[in-house]
């Protein structure tokens, strides 16, 4: 009954040819054969066990890969889902149970993807912990601790070496049996790089062989596919899996990027497995994007540990559509997975937080001129990273640098590794060189950064050391924390976008913090130094405590990573998650704003709409159109085009039909009344007239080439020689959108936008003159930016 | 290889979960994992020093933990003033346990991949022998896993039954990860 053959699969829509995948049989909604054996629902209890290795047979009513969903008519589905449960609720107990269960399975929905979330992110952690000391060294006693752990119970730390201990060896120590000489230092070197390379090499053969889809960021991506773009396979299992393990390679071999935007990617595969439970979710896509949303947010909420942040950036950055009920699923989802993540306890300290700051000194009014002036250094930033990256990804898109995945990640990793080893603030991780740099330097701290000059007599608790001059161990890492800078700021340029998951937020608040603390101990310096000088003398008194360094950095930190994403009220929010800081709400907000100003002032998009420009996805974006554009001037066909084509509603043949759909490449066809009238009756699309012939051809006696096919309710009086008509009047959409050809474009994009629409018909005093698709409306948006038109690939 | 349905999947990394929890519950607090670590800053002529005791939280002070104290009397206030007592507890069931899973799905992971890239064409066109190698002459230059997708799933039509399913299935997914690969790698129109 069910017969399947298979074509080679293409995945532009130009090159499908007539079926790239024929399945024959009824249509679902108004008809008798209702085939139900999709592997994962859960209607269909019975079935053989072996169905599910039987490939999923294509419902009428779901997308091609690479197309855009029609959000109206999966709301209609499901108000009509809806209604059917609720009308069958009052029947009988049972029905009213399961209708109580159909209410409740977006929680539980939630309630899962939380759990996973967030277990798959205290893995990731703990992982990472453990693969990036494996760089250096090995714990003896127990492998699998990293260094921190492995000297937990140690008593031989000392107060100026706190990392000591005999039970974890460098690689050198252990081969070798020396530790501090010259030869020691080349071979820690020489294996360090080794190491970095192995991962890496590791990370980009698994994702080539297992998963493709699981490099790069994943937010580009997620943001298109929430906008109602269809990529299959990319919220996969086999994403998941690789994605998860190939982060903490990525991660361990020091290249320079981050795991927040993955773990969002990890996170909606989450949310993408567990909407396959429940038919509620699997079949509509519509409502599968609201729980990809509030997937999004838990994974940010794990990511930082940040659960409002993380509503929020869904919210800002991610979703398309959030309404109300999305914002409490969030919430809930945030809630489980940052609830999860704790009970594993990563950070061995029971916080959540990374970058935990623990002083509360205030910070006064004169300081807001550093802050804005790190803003302004953060949106410069910003435009300067998205122009060199956006250059070098597009190098990798069209030249032969593209051809070398493999070597390309092995290159940089080694550039890396082999420049990062000599510097101690490069050599570590970046989050354990962010949380350095965020603290500021009590009397307990004996890192470089806080060699100050102690006045022996001082005999004051920590928390009120006033403001001393910095000693030699101050300058040596204020040079080096400058060569850091650099290198961070040109590697990240080459390393986002390479064939590996990688994130940014970590980098860029690397390269902020970085800044900000350089600016911190300048300015601390200067009030020291010339605390006579009006501005200091109001603002600071001798022998009390002035200013604090690692706020600057915290404020750097939250400007860089404004400047490039250009978020603003998620990323205040997650800023004060991260640190505890809640007294610093006010220049984080300064330097946001500034930095946001100073970076569209050179361009208007954030790294992740440059990205989805770069590859052009359909992405309709929030920003007004301003031109005095009219519908007529965008609509198709052109003057010098050949004219509509057209299905009429009872003059065409089956034959007439297939050469049609055999010519163009069209996504779907008006239906007019007859060819001399052009009056509009509805739409019908590419995909369901291709099933619905199919099938009738199959099924239907006497259905042949001359059969004419007719969408009216009664079929049209023909002579009784000719073959039995074919009514397809079910697949028929009546209500198509039409615009008159003098709307003015403004409108048309609107109407695009909030309605979430594929294409529109333009008529003038009722007859149909031409349509306007959703790749029509980006090439016009991008012509009048004057930008490349022919650069939006998918419809 | 097959994939098993999402229920499964769902429910197994639930059993994880819970099982991750457990460990960390059912160790209770091992002695090792607890500590009260007190840092102590240089004091007159004292050097800075770190102290670490397995305490628990009522007892985490200065008094309990700094012993031998290296300041008498007087001073001791003084000097405890200075210090700072921070408790802190950890799960190292919970870590064992992640590393070694991670470890083993990372092993499994290349050990398959192994397979796919140098054993089996190996094994298939021992198998085979010359009727594969002409017509992979058609996929010259795809020397990509999976480059021999469709030659398999052609023969495997005819035995209906379970282990036939499996390849099946596995050759399904070979085509759309060989698909994905073509988009990103090779033609860059996605994730470039």
């Amino acid at each position: 009954m069910i017969e399947i053959t298979f074509r080679p699969m293409s995945v532009f829509q130009s090159d499908i040819t007539l079926c790239h995948s024929e399945v024959v049989w009824g249509e679902t909604h108004f008809s008798l054969h209702l085939f139900t054996a999709t592997p994962t629902e859960e209607m269909n209890g019975a079935g053989n066990l072996m169905d599910f290795l039987d490939e999923p047979l294509p419902d009428v009513g779901t997308y091609e890969d690479f197309h855009t969903i029609d959000w109206l008519r999966e709301k209609s589905r499901d108000t009509d889902r809806h209604r059917k449960i609720t009308n069958r609720s009052k029947e009988s107990i049972w029905e009213f149970v399961k209708s109580l269960l159909d209410a409740w399975s977006g929680w539980v929905v939630m309630l899962l993807i939380g759990l996973l979330s967030g277990t798959l992110a205290g893995v990731i952690d703990l992982a990472v912990d453990w693969m990036t000391d494996l760089k250096e060294g090995v714990c003896l006693s127990a492998f699998w601790y990293s260094h921190e752990q492995c000297c937990w119970t140690s008593n031989e730390t000392t107060f100026a070496d706190r990392d000591k201990c005999p039970q974890w060896q460098k690689w050198a120590e252990l081969m070798t049996g020396h530790t501090e000489s010259a030869g020691a230092y080349v071979l820690n070197y020489f294996l360090y790089v080794l190491w970095a390379l192995f991962f890496s090499f590791l990370a980009v053969s698994l994702v080539r062989v297992f998963a493709p889809y699981a490099c790069g960021s994943g937010i580009p991506e997620i943001k298109t596919i929430l906008s109602g773009f269809i990529i299959r396979g990319y919220l996969g299992k086999w994403t998941l899996l690789i994605k998860t393990v190939t982060l903490v390679l990525a991660v361990s071999s020091g290249l320079s990027l981050g795991k927040e935007g993955p773990l969002v990617h990890v996170a909606c595969c989450c949310g993408n497995l567990f909407c396959s439970l429940f038919s509620k979710y699997s079949k509509n896509e519509g409502k599968r994007r609201e729980v990809l949303s509030a997937a999004a947010a838990a994974g940010v909420s794990v990511a930082f540990g940040a659960p409002i942040g993380g509503v929020l950036f869904s919210l800002e950055e991610v979703s398309y559509y959030f309404p109300l009920k999305t914002l409490w699923r969030s919430f809930f989802a945030a809630l489980v997975a940052a609830f999860t993540l704790r009970s594993i306890n990563p950070f061995g300290n029971n916080r959540l937080v990374l970058f935990y700051v623990e002083y509360h000194t205030p910070w006064y009014m004169a300081e807001l001129v550093p802050f804005i002036l790190l803003g302004v250094f953060g949106g410069l930033w910003g435009t300067l990273f998205i122009r060199g990256n956006i250059a070098w990804c597009r190098r990798r898109k069209t030249t032969q640098l593209g051809k070398y995945p493999v070597l390309e990640v092995i290159v940089v990793t080694g550039i890396t590794a082999i420049l990062a080893f000599p510097n101690p603030y490069t050599r570590r991780s970046t989050s354990e060189l962010i949380s350095e740099l965020f603290n500021d330097c009590g009397a307990l701290e004996s890192s470089q950064l806080c060699d100050y000059i102690n006045n022996p007599n001082m005999s004051r608790p920590e928390d009120d050391i006033p403001d001393r001059p910095a000693g030699p161990g101050v300058y040596m890492a204020l040079w080096q924390l400058a060569l850091a800078l650099i290198f961070k700021i040109v590697i990240t340029i080459f390393t986002f976008g390479m064939k590996i998951p990688s994130g940014l937020f970590i980098p860029s608040m690397a390269v902020g913090a970085i800044a900000g603390r350089i600016v911190g101990i300048a300015v601390e310096q200067m009030a020291y130094h010339h605390h006579d000088w009006i501005i200091f003398k109001n603002w600071c008194r001798p022998g009390a405590d002035c200013v604090t360094p690692g706020l600057y950095a915290m404020v750097g930190a939250a400007a860089c990573l404004g400047g490039v994403t250009r978020m603003t009220v998620s990323l205040v929010v997650i800023m004060f998650e991260l640190t505890g800081g809640l007294e610093y709400i006010v220049p984080l907000m300064a330097a946001a704003v500034t930095s946001k100003w100073v970076a569209d002032a050179f361009g208007k998009e954030g790294i992740y709409e440059a990205h989805i420009r770069l590859n052009g996805y359909p992405y309709l974006d929030q920003d007004e159109f301003t031109h005095r554009t009219l519908a007529t001037d965008v609509m198709r066909p052109r003057r010098n085009e050949p004219p509509l084509s057209v299905l009429t509603q009872d003059s065409t043949t089956v034959e007439d039909v297939e050469t049609l759909i055999k010519e163009t490449d069209y996504n779907g066809f008006p239906v007019v009344v007859s060819r001399e009238s052009e009056r509009l009756i509805g739409f019908v699309q590419r995909r369901d007239l291709i099933l619905a012939i199919k099938n009738a051809r199959q099924k239907q006696d006497g259905v042949v080439s001359n059969s004419v096919v007719y969408f009216t309710e009664d079929a049209p009086q023909l002579p009784a020689s000719n073959p039995q008509p074919l009514k397809l009047r079910r697949i028929l959409n009546l209500s198509p959108f039409t615009v008159t050809d003098h709307t003015p474009m403004e409108t048309v994009v609107d109407i695009f936008r909030k309605l979430g629409l594929r294409q529109c018909l333009v008529t003038r005093s009722g007859r149909l003159l031409g349509i306007i698709t959703k790749k029509d409306v980006l090439r016009h948006m991008a012509q009048m930016m004057n930008q490349d038109p022919e650069s939006i690939m998918f419809n | 290889m097959m994939l098993p349905p999402s229920r499964s999947i769902a429910g197994g990394l639930l059993i994880c979960f819970l099982f991750m929890l457990s460990t960390q519950k059912t160790e209770a607090k091992k002695s090792e994992d607890i500590r009260c670590k007190c840092i102590c800053p240089p004091y007159k002529d004292i050097e800075g020093q770190i102290y670490n005791q397995n305490v628990s939280l009522k007892d985490c002070n200065c008094l309990h933990v700094v012993e031998p104290m290296p300041v008498e009397g007087k001073d001791v206030e003084a000097y405890c003033l200075r210090c700072e007592c921070k408790y802190e507890e950890r799960s190292s069931g919970t870590i064992k346990a992640t590393i070694i899973i991670y470890l083993s799905v990372l092993g499994l992971l290349l050990l398959y991949m192994v397979y796919l890239t140098l054993l089996e064409p190996m094994l298939k066109r021992r198998l085979f022998g010359h009727s594969q190698l002409i017509q992979s002459e058609d996929d010259v230059g795809d020397q990509q896993p999976f480059a021999n997708a469709h030659d398999v799933l052609s023969r495997s039509r005819s035995r209906p039954n379970m282990l036939n399913k499996v390849e099946y299935a596995q050759q399904r997914w070979r085509r759309q990860v060989q698909e994905q690969r073509k988009s990103v790698f090779d033609r860059h129109v996605v994730l470039s």
